[in-house]
């Protein structure tokens, strides 16, 4: 028989809630290492939220930093071990509010780490509160009426904001909701490495997800809410790609 | 040795090098600028990292990451910097992290003002949520300053947590002759438990969380002994002409210098009195009150750039009510002379009637 599909070495058990494509993400980012051969220089910076249960699953060297403040942590090590492979592992309510000003400036600064950037539209950890990326109408446990755009605002597009700065190389948006936009998230979270591995600067892929529980939906219908509503919203497709000529 | 003629934030700066601190990050407020603006050159002169955060909790962060990779690590700061630092600090303490971080402190809550203080007293001794301690060094003079900076590094290391210098804007600002420790050479190995990559070794990981409730439990347990440790092995005061006294003065940095001089004067008039110092905040020199000769002396005052006096709850945890304890402060920023004390003494003890 021949082998199509073997486990990444590198990830044990799926410690997400069953649905939740927070798995998905954590098993593309340990395969993509893995097919590297980088996975014994990486060093993964995990964030507080959903994120953190990272730390039981990935046999990397990995590091939880407080909330939103990964990005600084991750410059801190890369900084101090720039032959090794730094990457962050972020939320959205951790990368996109309480930490934004270290995503910002991280990218600002061109610091040659690889950011992947899980965004479910919501708060998941602490128990489905409004994020800054829950859509406009959105439910959530703090915006019981939906977003209300005249009182939150609208949901932040984080890969259109750092692809504003000069400094980073590859930005990009995927999705997880399909086998398909799966294998494009792998293509473009191994361009993401790659990139480090080639002194290239700082690397961004932000990575539409779902959170069945929070949303209260069964999984199958959380992936047909994230394709009418999340997707048309947050536009797939790499936005910047210096390598790229783009 | 060589004398240099050094002002207090770049011979503070010159010494972390020398401790062999290889990385700092910073963000700019004053009275410590000097310290960034310094390493910022120094450091790439010595192969070390030097990056302006974008902001305190940047900046302590950044010391966190570089402190899991193993290198000796310091970022400096004054009040309102303090408070965004705490947060940092907390998961330093927490993930037993070794980091020098300096307060050159100013007066004031809130913005306060950049004029020197010695305001950030109780904060410093836990600074952060949580329930934990930080040693806290507190120097009196240019050289006392570079010595503990120097110091720092290797008790952080020791211990596996942070250090505080407590600097004031006067000891940062001021030019002293100092002598400069020579380089460090060896430093303890730290091999055991940085993260640099799971080559050819099980993975590892750095956090301030666990799911195992038994195993944090254990490390409160931990940090109890570290800290009951502090007090027997690391606390370090100065006594000064305080033998015979049968008046104290209590003050540390930069108050107990004009505390001296005030002492000088009084001493020429015949006046029994002395200085006690801490230069150890934490762990405090409680025993050097405790064990004062209660019958020979006659009343303490706390000397402090701060209103209200904020030693005194530790002064008196020392007196335990044996001995009349005053306080003496000047807020705002001024700083008192060594007569504004003398005026007080003889106010509250009628010392020269
Ligand atoms: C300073 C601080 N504020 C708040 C929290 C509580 N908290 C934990 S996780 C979290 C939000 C996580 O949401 P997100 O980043 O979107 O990640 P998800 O759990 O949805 O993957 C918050 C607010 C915290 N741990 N620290």
């Amino acid at each position: 028989m021949k082998n199509i599909y073997k486990k990444s070495s590198i990830i044990s058990e799926n410690a997400f809630c069953p649905g939740c494509l927070h798995g998905v993400a954590s098993k593309l980012i340990a395969e993509v290492l893995e097919e590297l051969q980088i996975h014994q220089k990486a060093i993964c910076v995990l964030p507080v939220g959903c994120g953190t249960l990272n730390m039981e699953s990935l046999k990397l060297d990995r590091v939880v930093a407080a909330h939103g403040r990964a990005p600084a942590v991750a410059t801190g090590l890369k900084r101090s071990l720039p032959d090794n492979i730094v990457f962050t592992y972020q939320g959205d309510g951790d990368l996109a509010s309480i930490g934004l000003a270290e995503i910002i400036h991280a990218a600002n600064r061109g610091e040659n780490i690889t950011v992947i950037f899980v965004n479910n539209s919501i708060y998941g950890m602490t128990g489905g509160q409004l994020a800054p990326t829950t859509l406009v109408q959105q439910q959530s446990t703090t915006s019981k009426f939906g977003r209300n755009t005249s009182t939150m605002g609208y949901p932040i597009k984080m890969a259109e904001i750092i692809t504003q700065l000069e400094s980073p190389t590859l930005v990009a948006r995927q999705s997880l909701d399909s086998p398909r936009n799966i294998i494009a998230a792998k293509k473009i979270i191994r361009r993401a490495f790659e990139n480090q591995m080639n002194h290239k600067g700082f690397s961004f892929v932000e990575l539409l997800s779902n959170c069945p529980t929070n949303w209260k939906m069964k999984p199958i219908d959380s992936l047909d809410w994230m394709r009418s509503n999340v997707i048309p919203y947050f536009e797939l497709g790499i936005l910047k790609d210096v390598e790229g000529g783009k | 040795m060589s004398q240099l003629f050094m002002k207090g934030n770049e011979a503070i700066a010159e010494s972390a090098v020398r401790a062999g601190c290889e990385f700092f990050a910073g963000y700019p407020i004053t009275p410590q600028n000097e310290i960034p603006e310094y390493l910022s050159w120094r450091l790439d002169e010595v192969g070390g990292v030097f990056v302006q955060g974008e902001s305190e909790v940047a900046a302590v962060n950044m010391i966190y990451g570089a402190s899991c990779a193993g290198k000796r690590v310091m970022t400096s700061t004054s009040g309102p910097g303090l408070s965004l630092k705490a947060e940092g600090i907390s998961y330093l303490a927490a993930s037993r992290l070794p980091a020098v971080i300096v307060d050159v402190a100013r007066t004031g809550a809130g913005l306060g003002q950049i004029k020197p203080g010695q305001n950030d007293y109780w904060f410093v001794k836990s600074p952060g949520h949580g329930g934990f301690k930080t040693i806290v060094l507190a120097p009196h003079t240019v050289q006392e300053a570079v010595d503990l900076t120097y110091m720092a590094f290797d008790l952080a290391d020791r211990d596996l947590a942070p250090v505080i210098v407590l600097a004031d804007g006067v000891i940062g600002a001021m030019m002293e002759a100092v002598t400069l420790p020579p380089f460090k050479d060896t430093y303890p190995d730290k091999t055991s438990w940085i993260l640099n990559g799971a080559e050819n070794r099980e993975s590892r990981i750095i956090s301030s969380v666990t799911n195992d409730l038994n195993k944090l439990e254990s490390f409160h347990v931990y940090q109890k002994e570290l800290y009951e440790s502090w007090g027997r092995k690391d606390v370090m005061v100065e006594s000064f002409m305080a033998s015979d006294a049968e008046y104290i003065i209590a003050a540390y940095g930069t108050s107990a210098r004009i505390a001296k001089t005030a002492i000088r004067i009084l001493r020429e008039k015949g006046i029994k009195i002395g200085l006690i110092r801490p230069i150890t905040i934490v762990p405090f020199p409680y025993e050097a009150f405790e064990d004062l000769p209660y019958n020979n002396v006659k009343g303490i005052l706390v000397t402090e750039l701060c209103i209200p006096s904020q030693m005194i709850d530790d002064i008196q945890l020392g007196v335990l009510k044996r001995i009349p304890v005053h306080t003496f402060g000047r807020g705002g920023g001024f700083i008192f002379s060594p007569e504004d004390i003398i005026d007080e003494l003889n106010k509250v003890f009628s010392l020269e009637d």
